[in-house]
């Protein structure tokens, strides 16, 4: 059986991982190379790179610490951050990224998406989604890297879920901004909501304290994979004892 | 010894390359017929549509080298994912294209029955598996290891005895195979050892003792 996939998720900006509470007042972490092999070892099963600073100073992120991440780990990984065009795809995919993640430049030009899964397969193209309740509905928001560009869009999640999928989305992260680095645990219901009308797998973001969140939130969302951040960067939750609860738990993972 | 890495345009090769130097082989990204012809072991890998590949390799005269010269040869090879799929006679991904016709087998979609939550196509992350112990490329591994999986076809080889992994996706398919008709010394794997962490580093050092050992 497939197994329910752990994702540490690593902040980036100005070339090293930095973790902030609620999107705001970021704190360094560490050297980007040194924690990816770090996890890579303690049984991650993939990693998300997010270039936070990418999409609010118009740039994408760069190729060559892309490459670098690539030589040093031997599980796949994903890239995000400001990837607006299909060359901006393709130089951090041949730099050895497997996936790459689009979040604002997708609201801004939808078929983005569709040019990016024609071009290198659904299986690469993964659609990263910031949703919070605004007015009694699950809302998308953009631009989050920096408090001060965030938007409110105007679109549903699950109207957008909807339509980047069905535009050849092959993966979703939903990141559910309430819970963003307070640990209280997942947004399950927004997660549950999500996964009933999701046909591609479904990553849970947003709000990992403990192992029990986890474990609610591949028993309730039925979500194909968890990431988190600060539980892993801090050392609050070891991976590898992290997967043996699961297992406990009948979760199938990978050990 | 090097190991030649087939360089045809589908997919970036880094990895292979990166997984491979990590457990001791020299090698070489390359479409050059002269390097090919002169490596111990030929590695296959790629990404993408299946008739997209065989074009590739077929505008490059690799497949003629694969076919011709390097299989007959008893030189190993291995293919990977995409790879692993071309070595087979026909695949049916976007209506009918002729493989190498290495390994004897077709290609088809992966169909898991409809169940409730439906298993999604691609089968896409880690899976397990079940190594047959007809080859020795799972040696010191678990009967059930966990490798990194992305694709949405599947090789049907016509001699089951052929398969060394089984995969179960819905349906149970060889996920990965070893095949030794004639002189030919066959490899091939449907998931990706290079992405696959320890149990792929392993597997490809198992390989690579195959190559060491012809």
């Amino acid at each position: 059986m497939l197994a329910r996939r752990i994702i540490p998720c690593l902040d980036v900006r100005d070339g090293r991982v930095v973790k902030g509470v609620r999107f705001r007042d970021h704190v360094d972490m560490g050297d980007i190379v040194e924690l990816a092999t770090r996890y890579a070892r303690e049984g991650a099963d993939e990693l998300v790179f997010y270039d936070i600073t990418a999409s609010p100073q118009e740039r994408a992120v760069e190729p060559e610490w892309v490459s670098r991440v690539a030589r040093a780990i031997d599980i796949p990984f994903a890239v995000a951050g400001g990837i607006r065009s299909v060359d901006d795809a393709r130089a951090r995919l041949f730099a050895g990224a497997d996936k790459i993640s689009v979040n604002t430049p997708a609201l801004r030009d939808p078929d983005l998406i569709d040019r990016l899964a024609r071009e290198f397969g659904s299986q690469c193209v993964v659609s990263g989604i910031d949703s919070r309740v605004i007015e009694g509905e699950w809302r998308i928001h953009q631009n989050t890297g920096d408090p001060d560009k965030t938007e409110i869009s105007h679109r549903r999640t699950l109207d957008w879920i909807g339509e980047v999928t069905e535009r050849g989305a092959g993966e979703v992260v939903l990141n559910c901004m309430d819970q963003d680095g307070v640990r209280e645990g997942y947004d399950v219901d927004q997660l549950a909501a999500a996964r009933a009308i999701c046909p591609v797998p479904l990553i849970a973001s947003g709000g990992a304290g403990a192992i029990e969140h986890f474990e609610a939130v591949f028993r309730i969302a039925n979500v194909d994979g968890a990431l988190a951040a600060s539980v892993f960067h801090k050392q609050i939750i070891e991976i590898g004892a992290l997967k043996a609860a699961l297992k406990d738990q009948g979760v199938e993972v990978r050990l | 010894m090097t190991i030649a890495i087939l360089d045809y345009g589908m997919g970036n090769l880094t990895s292979v390359k990166n997984a491979l130097a990590h457990v001791g082989a020299r090698v070489a990204i390359t479409a050059d017929p002269a390097i090919v012809r002169a490596a111990s072991g030929v590695v296959l890998p790629g990404v993408g549509a299946f008739g997209e590949g065989m074009a590739h390799l077929k505008s490059l005269g690799l497949d003629t080298l694969l076919r011709d010269e390097i299989a007959p040869s008893g030189r190993p090879l291995l293919g990977i994912c995409l790879g692993m799929q071309l070595l087979l006679d026909e695949s049916e991904e976007h209506g009918r294209h002729d493989g190498l016709g290495i390994i004897p087998g077709r290609v088809r979609r992966l169909a898991p029955p409809a169940q409730t939550p439906p298993l999604r196509v691609p089968h896409m992350g880690w899976n397990h598996v079940e190594a047959t112990g007809a080859d020795t490329l799972f040696k010191g591994l678990n009967q059930n290891e966990a490798f990194y999986f992305v694709h949405s076809y599947v090789a049907v080889p016509d001699d089951p005895a052929a398969v060394a992994g089984w995969t179960e996706h819905g349906e149970r398919f060889a996920s990965a195979l070893c095949s030794q008709t004639g002189p030919a010394r066959v490899w091939a794997t449907q998931f990706h050892p290079e992405k696959s962490h320890r149990a792929g580093l392993a597997l490809l050092e198992n390989w690579l003792e195959e190559v060491r050992s012809c």
